[in-house]
């Protein structure tokens, strides 16, 4: 195994930690907002370790560019989602 | 891609697919009917099938997903959702049967199949005729493209079955309601971010689709998604359904196809391109159809009028 190698895997696998904790959150938090909490901040920094890990396994920089602009409008679209279910959420009646 | 990958993509396919048709709850099957798209379209992929991936990933899980949760809360608004919609058992045992007997037909038809490859060879063979690097644009819009013009036929047919359900007087009204936000806040800023990439993409998808993946009906989709996020942003209104600008936008496609088809009457056949001037044709039907397709699927998920048109 290379450096670089070496390097990918242990993003991946420290975004795939992330990915599980964001989801043990999901199921095992009380509330929408928590559970809002543990999904949004946890995936979107999951998915940046595992964008991460792609672009050193693929060493090229079009393709890390591509998989950073599609971290960037997933965290963007997450992000916007998270606030507008907590809105909703509000509204009929499920206190943070 | 790797065996283990496969597997375990199958495996997540069929057990999306169970949650989809078991789940208790409509709401809860819609979501995993979305996500069981994606799955496919990560299929696609895996079988290096590119265009098949976008077109799956954008109008299977992405426009019909849309339609689908509208469809949901337009029904429980009226309270008019079954609470309990699990049909009766014969129903079901018929309903297993018949799609035993379907799965199994194609099933022996594609194992019946001679050679493995198809026709595939032939495409590629031929392809350069029409001055094409995309072989599925070369199929699409070369040689079936009778079934294309079908397609973006039915799409129109579908809106106006839509329209045909406007309710007395409101017609020439304005489609969906009027949403209003926040102008500072998370939806409106999100709406003022995101459809200039989305033109982008959808431009390029169309723009590449000739001799790489992606082609009208991806781009379609993806220009519909944007005019989408900028209404529910409250920052554009829909059209009113009788603007002469909207008719022009959602004709402009299929007329051009059909007007194309019937000057190749002249040279040896309905839908024979011009020898000659093959791609620039093929690219003025597919840029046409992509504006055609982009604002007739904007429309279906906006559904009929319910608004009186003038007064904005």
């Amino acid at each position: 195994m290379t450096l670089i190698e070496i390097l990918a895997s242990a993003c991946l696998a420290v975004g795939v930690f992330f990915f599980f904790a964001g989801t043990v959150g999901l199921l095992r938090f009380p509330d929408v907002h928590s559970r809002l909490h543990a999904l949004t901040k946890a995936d979107n920094l999951g998915l940046a370790f595992i964008v991460l890990g792609a672009g050193i396994h693929f060493g090229d920089v079009m393709i890390a560019a591509k998989l950073a602009l599609v971290w960037f409008l997933a965290v963007f679209a997450a992000g916007a989602a998270a606030q507008l279910v907590a809105r909703a959420a509000l509204r009929t009646g499920d206190e943070p | 891609m790797s065996l283990v990958f496969d597997i375990a993509l199958c495996a997540l396919i069929l057990g999306v697919a169970a949650m989809a048709l078991l789940g208790r709850g409509l709401f809860a099957s819609l979501a995993f009917f979305i996500v069981y798209g994606l799955l496919i379209a990560l299929a696609w992929l895996s079988l290096n099938a590119i265009d098949v991936a976008l077109a799956e990933a954008a109008i299977g899980a992405g426009v019909t997903g849309v339609l689908l949760i509208g469809a949901w809360q337009a029904l429980n608004a009226q309270s008019a959702l079954d609470p309990d919609p699990v049909a009766h058992w014969i129903t079901r045992v018929f309903a297993g049967l018949g799609c035993l007997a379907i799965g199994g037909l194609l099933a022996l038809a594609i194992l019946a199949m001679p050679g493995g490859t198809g026709l595939t060879t032939e495409v590629i063979d031929t392809q350069g005729q029409l001055d094409l690097g995309n072989s599925v644009t070369a199929v699409l819009l070369g040689f079936r493209a009778y079934d294309t013009l079908l397609e973006s036929i039915v799409l129109l047919a579908a809106l106006v079955a839509v329209w045909s359900l406007t309710p007395q007087g409101l017609w020439g009204g304005i489609p969906g309601p009027r949403h209003r936000t926040r102008p500072d806040g998370v939806m409106a800023s999100f709406g003022r971010l995101l459809p200039p990439a989305g033109l982008i993409a959808g431009v390029y998808l169309v723009w590449a689709g000739s001799d790489a993946p992606g082609g009208a009906f991806q781009a379609g989709t993806v220009l519909a998604a944007a005019w989408i996020l900028a209404v529910l942003a409250g920052l554009q209104d829909e059209p009113e359904v009788t603007s002469p600008l909207l008719r022009a936008a959602l004709l402009i496609g299929p007329a051009l196809f059909l007007l194309v088809g019937a000057v190749g009457a002249g040279f040896g056949g309905f839908l024979a391109y011009p020898e000659g001037f093959e791609k620039p044709v093929i690219l003025a039907i597919e840029y046409a159809l992509a504006l055609s397709i982009a604002a007739t699927l904007a429309l279906l998920v906006a559904g009929p009028p319910r608004r009186p048109g003038g007064a904005r």
